[in-house]
Parts: structure tokens; C-alpha cells; sequence
């Protein structure tokens, strides 16, 4: 006869056992995979593939667009996040619930209507150029498929997700300490920068790893806009998919995948302290 | 405290600004949805409902296909990860945490490395349905494992299934007619999450789909490269018409953070 708490661990283990064999079957069984493909070469188990990412010059100028994109889009979606946070949390205005919803809807677009997006805002006949077309004869700021398309299209899905995160920090500001520095005589721009700024700087700093993550391995929305750029995720499809570089793909595949990985956890551990 | 500078008014256009940023393409696309032809102007043709008719005729089919993917990852999400969320409630916290973690790390991986992955090992699937429910409950299934987590947390349980264990009550009675009674609403606001994540899912689904495996957001991307901004309107207003009701439920029921999501 099993005892009682034999037969408790037993149907725990049991209702484990489904979720943590289909994850290791479907996920960490092909991640696996993917990181020995990505160490496979002619010659035997080697790093050249990665390696590759950092001398191609092809590739080395994908991975450094890349991270520069990411970090220009991180530190815009940070400013205009707090400040629209700050309105989220302490404006009262009417319809407020309704705005609310309506700038957060972007979360649930797939990248490649993100994309879209932006073709309506600045496509050859988008709203801004044929505005501009009426108002002065000349079509204006038609750039969905330039770099400035894709940095405004990264914008508009970072800025909803990094509003929405920093919402909750804002909640927590010790209003006190504010009215305290402006009854002293700090002006509103003084106390922003020595009061609210130092308390919402670990938010920051978990918003920003969250939102610089998410750009680095945006694919669909780089995918509808990309002309000429390409930004690792493009370039990792078209490597597999053109090219047939599948080792030089999965090499790409992993180092995205260890970068978001980082900046998730860092977002998370953070992010729980702050 | 409300008086009204310079730099409030500054903070307003900033705000102004980026709001219409976010929110008029989405309207836009949906008045543009019934241009005649979307030239200089939108209605220099008059209004139709050409487009709508030519979307449903080419990708009507990718509409049914995406809600009966969507509806099978959260049949399996529920299956796999109600129980799993009650099993790491009741293990030791220890390895139950990093049991949760391990089970989390899919939420935090991008797609198309999973995709790029899941083609080098399940490949035989290739062309199957279950190839796109594969990668779309690896992806979404943390999303109901969290929710349920956090409702199990809070939930005074002990008690409730001490109570029904003394009456008699067997542990799959106790789970079925205790526990999930009382994470109900955890599941409901799980389901939509995974719901929205997988009708919108394009960055795993379009490595891994063929032509008769066509998801609603790969059509979109199809869409999207004939230029025609008309038909991609439409197309785009009809994928609104399913998920912005699913957002606004989710809004409503209060959880307001969608995680783990790629674009």
C-alpha cells in the first residue's frame, strides 16, 4: 500500500507531467537542436557562426542597426511613456476609461498591421502626405519605407506596452514628497527632474530593458516596412529562407533569443523590486 | 497644483500628438476600408463595399482557420495548464518556482527563433494544422499558466478542499468541483489573453504555415504587399472587428498588462 502523501505527490507529479513533457518536447528539445545547428560547420563543432555575426560586414552592420534602432526607440518610448503615464494616472479628463482602451488596442495588433499603420500614417498616398498635398501642393513626410518609417513603427507598438508597464509605478508615487519640494519652492520642471525622476528610476530601467528587448526581435512589422534595411530578424529569414544558411540562421536565432532572454529577466527582477 | 504653465501645455501637445499618432491610423483604416479608390483623396469614387467582398471571396478562409487555431490553443492551454498551475500551487515553493520559470521561459523567447527551431525538429508536421497549435501553445500556454498561478495564490483553497476531502470528496472530485469552480474568472481572463495572442500571431505562424495552413495575420501580411491600401483596409477592419472586442472584454475584466508579445 503507497502511503497518503506518496499518493499526493504522486497525482501532483501527474497533473505536472503533461504541461512539462509537451515544453520539453516542443521547446527545449528544438531549442536544443537549434543551438548545435547554429555550432555545426564543415570542419567540425566551432563558433564561426557566430563569430560571422560580428565580422560579416553584411552582418555586422544588420546586428549594430539593430541595437542602434533599438536603443534610439528605447530612450524615445521612455520619455513620451512617462509622461503619458503620469497624464493616465493623475489627469482627470472625461472618456479617460475610453482613451485608455483606445491606446492600448495596439498591444493586440500583430506586427505586420503595426506596419500598416504606418503605410496609412506615411505610405505614398497616407493621410500625412496627402494632407500636406492639399494643404501646401506638396507631399510631406511620405517615409513609411524609409528608416524613419520603421523608428515610428517600432514607436507605436513600444509606446502602448511601456505606458501600460510604467502605469502601476506611477500609482505609487509618494505625492507628499512632491508637494513637499514645491512648498519649498522647487518649480514643477526642478521637482520632475530631483523628486519623481530618482523614484521612478528602477520603473525605468525595467520598462526600457522590457521595451529594448522587444524591439531587438521584432519581426512582422520590420517585415512589412523593410525596402532595404534589414534588421537581424529580417536578416535571419532571409538567411534560412534565400540563402539557405540555416546554421548562420539559428546562430542569429540563438543570439536574439539569449538578448531577449537577458532583458526579459532584467525587466522581471527589476521591475518586482522597484 | 492646477495652474496651468507653459510646460503643462507642452506635456498636452506631446500627449495630443501621440495619441492621434496611435489611434486615427486605426480609424483611418476603417473609413478607408470603403473608399472607392484611395488616391489623393478617398472619395472621389464614392463609398463601396467592393473590398469587403473581395477579402471575404480570397481570405475567407484564413478567418475560419485562425478562430479554429485560436480555439484549440486554448483548449490545450486549459487542458495542459490549469492542472499544471494547481500542481506547482500545492509542490514544494522551492522547485516549484523554478518549475514555473522553466514552464515561463517560452513568453520570453522570440518566435522566430522557436519557429527556426520547431522546423529543424517537427518538420513532419509541416503542412498540418497541429504544426501552428504546436508553436502557438508553446507560445501563449505561460500566459494561462500565470494567470491561474497568481487566482490559486490568492485563493483560500486549503480550507474549501480540507472541507471536501473529509465528506468524502476524491482529488480529481476536489479539482474539478473545488479548484477550478473557484478560478473560473482566472481561466475566462486567460483564455482571452491567448485568444488575442494567437488570432494575432504572425511572427511564429509565418514561418511554419503553408498555403493551406494560412493564419488571418499571414493573409494581412499578403494583403499588405499588393499595395492596394483599400483591400488591405478592409482586411484589417474585419481582423479589428475580432479582436478589438476581445481587448475591450480584457480591459473590462481588469488586467490590463498583455505581456509577451512579439511584433
Amino acid at each position: 500500500m503507497i502511503s497518503r502523501r506518496m499518493a499526493d505527490k504522486l497525482w501532483v507529479s501527474g497533473l505536472l507531467l503533461p504541461a512539462i513533457l509537451t515544453v520539453a518536447y516542443y521547446f527545449i528539445y528544438p531549442m536544443l537542436v537549434l543551438g548545435l545547428t547554429s555550432l555545426h560547420s564543415e570542419a567540425g563543432p566551432s563558433i564561426v557562426h557566430y563569430t560571422d555575426i560580428l565580422t560579416k560586414p553584411r552582418y555586422r552592420e544588420s546586428l549594430f542597426d539593430t541595437i542602434f534602432l533599438s536603443v534610439a526607440v528605447t530612450l524615445v518610448t521612455l520619455a513620451i511613456s512617462t509622461l503619458l503615464s503620469m497624464v493616465l494616472v493623475r489627469w482627470e479628463f472625461p472618456l479617460k476609461k475610453l482613451y485608455q482602451a483606445l491606446i492600448t488596442f495596439p498591444l493586440s495588433f500583430p506586427g505586420v498591421v503595426v506596419g500598416f499603420m504606418i503605410i496609412i500614417l506615411f505610405g505614398r498616398t497616407g493621410v500625412i502626405p496627402n494632407v500636406t498635398a492639399q494643404l501646401t501642393g506638396r507631399p510631406l513626410l511620405r517615409i513609411a519605407y524609409t528608416n524613419g518609417g520603421l523608428f515610428l513603427a517600432y514607436l507605436y507598438f513600444s509606446i502602448p506596452k511601456v505606458t501600460m508597464t510604467m502605469v502601476g509605478s506611477v500609482h505609487k508615487l509618494d505625492m507628499r514628497l512632491e508637494e513637499a519640494a514645491r512648498s519649498l519652492g522647487a518649480t514643477p520642471a526642478v521637482t520632475f527632474r530631483r523628486v519623481v525622476l530618482p523614484a521612478l528610476s528602477p520603473a525605468l530601467v525595467s520598462a526600457g530593458a522590457l521595451c529594448f528587448a522587444t524591439s531587438m526581435s521584432a519581426f512582422g512589422t520590420a517585415f512589412t516596412l523593410a525596402q532595404n534595411i534589414s534588421v537581424l530578424p529580417v536578416l535571419m529569414y532571409t538567411e534560412y529562407t534565400l540563402s539557405f544558411q540555416i546554421e548562420a540562421a539559428s546562430a542569429m536565432a540563438i543570439t536574439l533569443g539569449v538578448i531577449t532572454l537577458l532583458f526579459n529577466y532584467a525587466y522581471r527582477t527589476i521591475g518586482e523590486r522597484g | 497644483m492646477r495652474r496651468w504653465g507653459p510646460g503643462r501645455f507642452l506635456v498636452l501637445f506631446v500627449v495630443v500628438l501621440v495619441s492621434a499618432f496611435l489611434i486615427v491610423p486605426v480609424f483611418i483604416s476603417i473609413i478607408g476600408s470603403f473608399s472607392g479608390y484611395w488616391g489623393l483623396t478617398m472619395f472621389e469614387k464614392g463609398l463601396t463595399l467592393r473590398w469587403y467582398a473581395y477579402v471575404w471571396e480570397n481570405y475567407s478562409h484564413t478567418i475560419k482557420f485562425s478562430v479554429i487555431i485560436a480555439a484549440a490553443t486554448v483548449m490545450i492551454d486549459i487542458l495542459l495548464g490549469v492542472p499544471a498551475a494547481y500542481a506547482l500551487s500545492k509542490g514544494h515553493s522551492r522547485w516549484s518556482t523554478g518549475l514555473e520559470e522553466l514552464l515561463s521561459v517560452p513568453v520570453a523567447i522570440p518566435g522566430i527563433a522557436i519557429a527556426l527551431a520547431l522546423i529543424q525538429t517537427h518538420n513532419y508536421l509541416s503542412g498540418s494544422w497541429l504544426f501552428i497549435v504546436v508553436g502557438h501553445v508553446i507560445f501563449t500556454m505561460p500566459l494561462m499558466l500565470r494567470a491561474v498561478t497568481a487566482a490559486l495564490r490568492t485563493a483560500k483553497l486549503a480550507a474549501m478542499e480540507e472541507a471536501a476531502a473529509s465528506l468524502g470528496a476524491g482529488r480529481c472530485t476536489r479539482l474539478i468541483r473545488v479548484v477550478v469552480p473557484n478560478v473560473r474568472d482566472a481561466i475566462i481572463a486567460g483564455s482571452l489573453m491567448v485568444l488575442t495572442m494567437s488570432l494575432g500571431e504572425f511572427n511564429l505562424t509565418f514561418f511554419l504555415y503553408t498555403p493551406l495552413t494560412m493564419t488571418m495575420p499571414v493573409g494581412l501580411y499578403e494583403s499588405y504587399a499588393s499595395l492596394r491600401l483599400e483591400i488591405g483596409s478592409a482586411y484589417t477592419t474585419l481582423f479589428l472587428l475580432f479582436t478589438l472586442p476581445l481587448m475591450a472584454l480584457i480591459q473590462y475584466l481588469g488586467s490590463e498588462k498583455v505581456e509577451g508579445r512579439g511584433f
